[in-house]
């Protein structure tokens, strides 16, 4: 994959890129060749990468204004909106930015699991996707604390008391990480400090991400390997560039609505009421994006196995390369996975609409039918299916199905090509 | 392209349920009237914040405390866009504390037009001693800190009534239609004819309501206007470029596809 | 790979979508650069009034203003004498005591000393002004430089009297 025969063309090129080839990885990336069959699903990786970078710029120019102490922080949020120039754009910025991030990487993780972007050999690519996902959970819920509204402070109380049904250690481990004995200010410089260091992280993480995914190759709809670049593939620059950007700017528009017309629609009322220790919410949320987990840990009644849950939801996605044992990648020739492909789809939705809901009643019920189901997909119905199932019959080649020759003809109809 | 309807149906079906409150169990259908901010073209009625301070100035400020605002902020675009002299004139009325001085003393000066709005009380524990205990929430952000916002204050404010038969209030305590869980420490602070507008308006409830209902949603939104201004250029300007972007991208894959 | 060569002449489409773009671009970094410029609140302090009425002759106060410490001296008529009398060749920043103090009973200026920034003492120093301990500048009773390493004699910001009691300073 790597693009040894690049030389420089100017002399002072090829002198500065004999002691570090900064030059030759530009070749690599613009000659880099992706197969020319991805559809808009492949284009959330960029935009992604787009959504890390706003965030860390946004993030530091807001780091400029912003106090972090209990007394101040409340107060310097409102001196941001109110007389910071443009101080109120680049608020809603940040904090609507979290929330397309994370829609951004939903959208990517679940184009991974229907096309089999997680199957050999990509696994470590995978794998790290779930180590920056899960930072990203992280950096999001200390983010969320930093305003000091009632949310952030409950938030943060209910999540870091989660540490106390750790069995004997329990206590100082939540004392610790509180640096006192109840959510402080303490608690709040901390979660500064490293909401604005995981991000840099993240980005490392996102290095290691692309790098590991640039020894196989992108993976593609159909889920069939490359057989001849020439014929299947195209220069990443500029056609991939382009659609990506293409796709970047239709995902703004809908950021932009956000920012300019309904700022506080994702958010919760409660956090423009400044942190209070004496009064609790009546209820208290996360942010949507980490509704399902929320409903999973509230599922299960006691509080230790309800920790144990909600990290073995994250675990069962992490280990997935290995729960699915199907030979064919894509569920374009995977019939019954794609219907329980949708079926996750809705679980998912359902446990975060739970997630909203006060944990009582039929809420509850559903919550928990909804966790079983969750765990029952990954851990029993992906190994089975993979056994199991008979698949389609893949094609030969990328452009093998619209040159012709396939031995599916659905393929030519259907130009899975570029949409 | 059928996968793309599927996931713009999945974000719309998932925003319905954003857009509802939590707890429908709670919720009665609020009063609204033609709020002249809300809408993507939304902007301030001048006339209505210059009333609605007045209304704040005389009724709410002897309890709520609205300390995030600046009384130059009267004066700023996209507000009541009082007169600097005018703004001058309502900050001179109020005192604050300042120093200290020479002598080591705090002092009380009146206040200036980069001075925040002055508070009813020295501290929140005085606030709520003098309320029955019931804090008087501050009203910077008020609109932005209820679910229902500008409708629901609207709502409050003139869902006074007789608690049903059968229920009897205890003392200092209200029934309110819209108040989460019907029983309210304020008084009805709006009464027919309380305020004498400046502008000759007749203060009714609805009108004194309404008023002050949009000078709080200026207060917590003072860039509202100009937030709503950039938006429509920015999504115009979108609109422009991902015209372009597609057009560049068509051209660019017809070199290799011929059919595209 | 692409069999064809790439288009030497650049379609206009893309030359047009570039410009465009970087118009957006440009605009769009434009917030991140203003928010640090002064904010409303910092831009509000800009100016400061200051009650001079109880400063008696020969006595000075210091007032913070911008983040600065600004001198505000009520001058004997021997000190503002003997800033008139000074011949302008004799001093390193040539400026006339009536350019500086329009009212010579007033003189207001920023109390930081033009060479490293130290605030200089008041009757201090060998011309019965100011002196600064940090380098050893000397300024006469006009805040001229007299001796020292300063270069330039202290400011006189912006200011007017809004009334027989009040100067406005910024």
């Amino acid at each position: 994959m790597s693009d040894r025969n690049y030389t420089p063309s100017s002399k002072l090129g090829k002198w500065f890129n004999d002691r570090l080839p900064l030059l030759t990885l530009r070749s690599h990336l613009t000659d880099y060749p992706t197969p020319k069959n991805l559809n808009y699903w492949w284009t959330f990786g960029a935009i992604l990468t787009f959504c890390l970078i706003a965030q860390i710029i946004t993030g530091i120019v807001l780091a400029m204004h912003y106090m972090p102490h209990a007394d101040l922080a409340f107060e310097s949020v409102e001196h941001i909106m109110r007389d910071v120039n443009y101080g109120w754009l680049i608020r809603y910025f940040h904090a609507n930015g979290s929330s397309m991030f994370f829609l951004a990487v939903y959208i990517h993780i679940f184009r991974s699991l229907y096309y089999g972007s997680h199957k050999s050999p990509r696994e470590v690519i995978w794998v790290i996707g779930m180590i920056i996902y899960f930072l990203m959970m992280c950096t999001a819920f200390m983010g969320y604390v930093l305003p000091w509204g009632q949310m952030s402070f409950w938030a943060a109380t209910v999540i870091t008391n989660l540490f106390s049904a750790v069995p004997f250690v329990g206590e100082s481990i939540t004392n610790w990480l509180w640096g006192g004995f109840a959510v402080g200010s303490p608690t709040l410089t901390r979660f500064y400090s490293l909401h604005y260091l995981f991000p840099f992280l993240i980005f490392a993480l996102v290095i290691l991400h692309i790098w590991a995914l640039h020894i196989p190759g992108n993976n593609n709809p159909i889920g069939i390997d490359v057989k001849q670049p020439s014929k299947d593939t195209v220069p990443f620059h500029p056609y991939i560039v382009l659609k990506d950007l293409f796709a970047l700017l239709i995902f703004l528009l809908l950021f932009a609505f956000f920012v300019f017309y309904s700022p506080n629609l994702l958010g919760h009322p409660d956090n423009y009421i400044e942190a209070n220790p004496l009064v609790t919410p009546i209820h208290i949320v996360p942010e949507w994006y980490l509704l399902p987990f929320y409903a999973i840990l509230r599922s299960i009644p006691d509080k230790l196995f309800g920790v144990i849950a909600m990290f073995a939801s994250i675990f069962v996605l992490v280990i997935l390369p290995w729960l699915d044992t199907s030979k064919v990648r894509s569920a374009i020739f995977r019939p019954l996975y794609k219907q329980f492909y949708w079926i996750l789809v809705l679980d998912v939705l359902i446990l975060g609409y739970m997630g909203a809901m006060p944990a009582e009643g039929t809420y509850l019920l559903i919550a928990r039918i909804a966790t079983a189901y969750y765990f029952v997909h990954f851990l029993i119905i992906l190994p089975v299916l993979g056994k199991k199932e008979k698949t389609l019959p893949v094609p030969l080649s990328i452009t093998e199905p619209v040159l012709g020759g396939s031995p599916n003809p659905d393929m030519v109809k259907k130009k899975i090509f570029y949409n | 392209m059928k996968n793309f309807i599927k996931l713009t149906f999945l974000i719309f079906f998932s925003l319905t349920f954003l857009s509802k409150s939590a707890f429908t169990e709670e919720k009665k259908k609020l009063l609204s009237t033609n709020w002249s901010f809300k809408g993507y073209l939304g902007k301030f009625d001048r006339a209505s914040l210059q009333r609605g301070y007045q209304v704040y100035a005389e009724v709410c400020a002897s309890c709520h405390s609205i300390s995030y605002l600046s009384y130059r902020n009267l004066a700023e675009e996209g507000g009541p866009e009082f007169s600097e002299e005018q703004a001058k004139a309502i900050a001179a009325n109020f005192d604050v504390i300042d120093g200290p001085n020479d002598d080591g003393e705090m002092f009380t000066r009146p206040a200036k037009l980069s001075d925040k709005f002055a508070s009813p009380y020295q501290n929140d524990k005085e606030a709520m001693a003098s309320n029955g205990g019931a804090y008087p929430a501050d009203m910077s952000v008020l609109i932005k800190a209820r679910s229902g916002g500008a409708d629901y204050i609207y709502s409050l404010l003139l869902g006074y009534e007789d608690p049903p038969s059968g229920v009897t209030m205890d003392d200092g305590v209200y029934y309110n239609k819209y108040m989460f869980g019907n029983n309210i420490k304020m008084p009805n602070p709006l009464f027919m004819g309380l305020v004498e507008y400046n502008d000759g308006t007749e203060a009714t409830e609805e009108q004194m309501a309404k008023d002050v209902v949009t000078f709080l949603a200026w207060a917590a939104e003072p860039h509202l206007e100009a937030r709503h201004k950039i938006g429509f250029k920015v999504i115009i300007y979108l609109i422009i470029i991902i015209i372009l972007a597609h057009l560049s991208m068509k051209r660019l894959w017809s070199r290799i596809e011929p059919d595209v | 790979m692409s069999d064809q060569k790439k288009p030497k002449r650049r379609d206009f489409l893309f030359t047009a979508s570039y410009a465009i773009g970087a118009v957006g671009v440009g605009a769009s970094i434009w917030p991140l650069v203003d928010q640090m410029n002064p904010d409303k609140s910092v831009k509000a302090l800009a100016n400061t009034e200051v009650d001079v009425s109880s400063i008696e002759p020969g006595k000075s106060i210091t007032v913070l203003w911008r983040g600065k410490p600004v001198f505000i001296k009520r001058r004997t008529q021997e000190e503002i004498a003997e800033a008139k009398a000074v011949n302008l060749e004799d001093l390193k920043h040539p400026e006339k005591d009536e350019d500086r103090a329009k009212d010579p009973e007033w003189l207001v200026m920023l109390g930081v000393c033009t060479h490293l920034g130290c605030v200089p003492l008041g009757d201090k120093g060998e011309y019965n002004g100011w002196f600064c301990p940090c380098h050893g500048s000397h300024y006469d009773t006009s805040g001229r430089i007299r001796k020292g390493p300063a270069p330039t004699n202290l400011e006189i910001p912006k200011y007017e009297f809004v009334n027989s009691n009040t100067i406005k300073i910024g």
